[in-house]
């Protein structure tokens, strides 16, 4: 394996500066503050090519590989986590899903609109009630001649309430049955489907999450990607990916806290030198350096195994789980740093060290990553 | 419109300059290279001219296999193809003649070069290729119109501009104004994934001859400490000034 950085991701995290001294840095404490979800600067990454990266070009999609994704996800998480995580949640989890199971026809119809952020996508599996025991879900969609209708509510949606297309698993059988669960397409503007209270959060404040609601909505049978009570194993398969998003998202994070955490340690001076000369300050950078260079090491890993269509559900768990908690440690470790510039808004460590918590929940906590790690090597 | 634009690989300007080998050599090590500031301007006037009025775009290129990142970034920009002459060379003669010899066998309606690389700053390339393939030559051009077989051309001159008009085919020394800086590109991801199969041909060159050649390099020498003059002490400030800076 080969873990040096390509001329791709070289090329890729260029771009993401360039467009980011412009179009994100200046505004990100704004949007933190306003809880604001910058759709037109998600726009723009679009045409960037960044919401469709492994999209192949015939759907209007970038065509590379996990190994360049994790590059443009951790590039944007340094400048802003909460773009990081709309850009991760729009590309693998509703395009990713559409891409993995939709059939010709739908992969025509939404794709190139996915591929180019004409659309922004949402995708939804969390209920109220239920979060990692996914199976136990009480929305439904019953078959009424050529339609289904479904009825219920889908919480803490990334895109709930600016996207324009949700894919979403409910309820077509029994509770708990695993092939009970079945995937649907549901556009913007179908009626009975609304969007529902957003969430006032800790952090990834300018990544927007709010409820998604169904109504007696009625939809095609077209909608429906893949077959009848596929849905699970698909939100399964679409998490196993949706892992190495997460972790590149912890680990931009991680790095972004430890950049500015080094660069404050060489120009604040106490007792006549650099705080950075001090064993207690050269040594948590020490730390963050080396998690850091661990987490990525794993991430590249699974990323690796995804690209070549092997099975990673273990490699992605590890990374998901070991990034995200380097995030939260290395965030926290850098507002200590910082001391009390740390805990002020005009520093951005403390933005990092609440976004940071997404990580360690998002996406499976890491306590179900260790289950999936668990049964992974037990059997 | 067949268009050449001349790319030069140079450090990026934030870099920090060494030399090596008793100031003999530049030390590359942990540099960032990137596309002469003065060409990225030359190029995306070219891609504009190509919107406008079709054809194509090639870069070109004197260099090692160092250099091709650089040239994969034209690519990705927009270039639609990229040739580099496999030869490091040391001086403007060399670069000029090596593209002149190219544009011999492969014309081009225009050329454009950057006023000058921000390397070395000899900003003789342009003019030398015009010299050698006999072409009208305009440096410092900072407004380019084309109309058919003609150009009207404006050229920064000392505390204004200079308008002229000249016939293709034709050399231009590129700098800002040619395009402003809220024109240049980024690359987006489908440009940068098809840059990987755009043509970057490598030539080899025809001859090895410098005019003239480095012997050294120096760096300016290093400011010195800042003196600070306490407030009630202005008559020292004043024979500081009239004594050691000799500014009053």
């Amino acid at each position: 394996m080969d873990f040096k950085t390509n001329e791709n991701q070289k090329m890729i995290a260029d771009m993401i500066q360039q467009f980011g001294k412009q179009n994100i840095t200046p505004f990100v404490r704004e949007w933190d503050d306003t809880q604001t979800f910058p759709v037109e600067v998600f726009k723009k990454l679009g045409e960037l090519g960044l919401m469709g990266v492994l999209v192949p070009t015939e759907y209007g999609g970038s065509a590379f590989s996990y190994t360049e994704y994790v590059t443009a996800i951790e590039q944007l998480s340094i400048l802003d986590p909460s773009i990081g995580l709309s850009m991760a949640a729009h590309n693998s989890l509703c395009t990713g899903h559409i891409l993995q199971f939709g059939n010709e026809q739908q992969k025509q119809k939404w794709l190139p609109k996915l591929a180019t952020a004409e659309w922004i996508g949402a995708w939804g599996l969390t209920e109220h009630n239920t979060g990692s025991d996914a199976g136990g879900m009480s929305t439904t969609a019953v078959k009424d001649g050529d339609e289904w209708v479904i009825n219920g509510a889908k919480n803490f949606i990334t895109h709930a309430i600016s996207g324009d297309i949700a894919v979403v698993i409910v309820r077509t059988g029994e509770k708990g049955d695993s092939h009970g669960m079945t995937t649907f397409v549901v556009e913007k503007g179908t009626p009975g489907f609304t969007s529902g209270k957003k969430e006032d959060k800790l952090g990834m404040r300018a990544s927007e999450t709010a409820e998604l609601v169904f109504d007696n909505c009625r939809v095609s049978e077209e909608n429906i990607l893949g077959n009848v009570g596929d849905g699970f194993i698909q939100a399964m398969k679409v998490l196993d990916g949706g892992r190495i998003s997460i972790a590149a998202l912890g680990l931009g994070i991680a790095k972004g806290a430890y950049q500015a955490a080094l660069q404050y340690s060489k120009e604040r001076h106490q007792f006549g030198q650099a705080i950075s000369k001090f064993q207690a300050i050269a040594f948590k950078l020490a730390d963050m350096a080396t998690e850091i260079e661990a987490a990525e090491l794993l991430i590249y890993n699974a990323a690796d195994k995804k690209n070549r269509g092997e099975r990673m559900t273990l490699e992605g768990a590890m990374a998901k789980y070991y990034s995200s908690e380097v995030a939260v440690k290395v965030a926290t470790d850098a507002v200590q740093v910082l001391g009390g510039y740390g805990y002020t808004k005009d520093f951005p460590v403390e933005r990092f060290y609440r976004d940071s918590k997404l990580c360690t929940i998002g996406e499976g906590t890491s306590e179900i990553q260790k289950l999936v790690i668990s049964k992974q090597i037990i059997g | 419109m067949n268009i050449v634009v001349c790319i030069s690989s140079v450090p990026d300007t934030t870099s920090k300059i060494n030399f090596t080998e008793n100031g003999s050599k530049f030390d590359s090590s942990g540099i960032q290279f990137v596309i002469n500031p003065y060409d990225e301007f030359g190029l995306t006037k070219a891609m504009m001219l190509k919107e406008k009025a079709g054809g194509n775009v090639r870069v070109i290129t004197v260099g090692d296999a160092l250099v091709e990142p650089v040239m994969r970034k034209a690519l990705a920009i927009g270039a639609d193809s990229a040739i580099r002459i496999n030869a490091n060379p040391t001086d403007s003669y060399f670069t000029a003649n090596e593209i002149a010899i190219y544009l011999k066998e492969n014309p081009a309606d225009l050329i454009i070069a950057g006023r000058e690389s921000i390397d070395y700053n000899s900003g003789a390339v342009g003019g030398m290729i015009a010299e050698i393939l006999n072409l009208p030559f305009v440096n410092a051009c900072n407004g380019l119109e084309i109309d058919g077989n003609s150009a009207k051309l404006c050229r920064e001159i000392e505390g204004g501009k200079e308008n002229l008009s000249a016939s293709l085919p034709l050399v231009i020394g590129g700098q800002k104004g040619l395009v402003e800086e809220s024109d240049l590109r980024i690359p987006n991801m489908r440009g940068i994934m098809q840059a990987r199969s755009k043509p970057l041909m490598v030539i080899e060159p025809s001859s090895d001859e410098n005019l003239t050649s480095s012997e050294s390099f120096e760096k300016p020498a290093e400011k010195s400490a800042c003196k600070l003059v306490e407030i009630g002490n202005e008559a020292e400030l004043v024979r500081l000034l009239q004594e050691e800076a000799k500014v009053i």
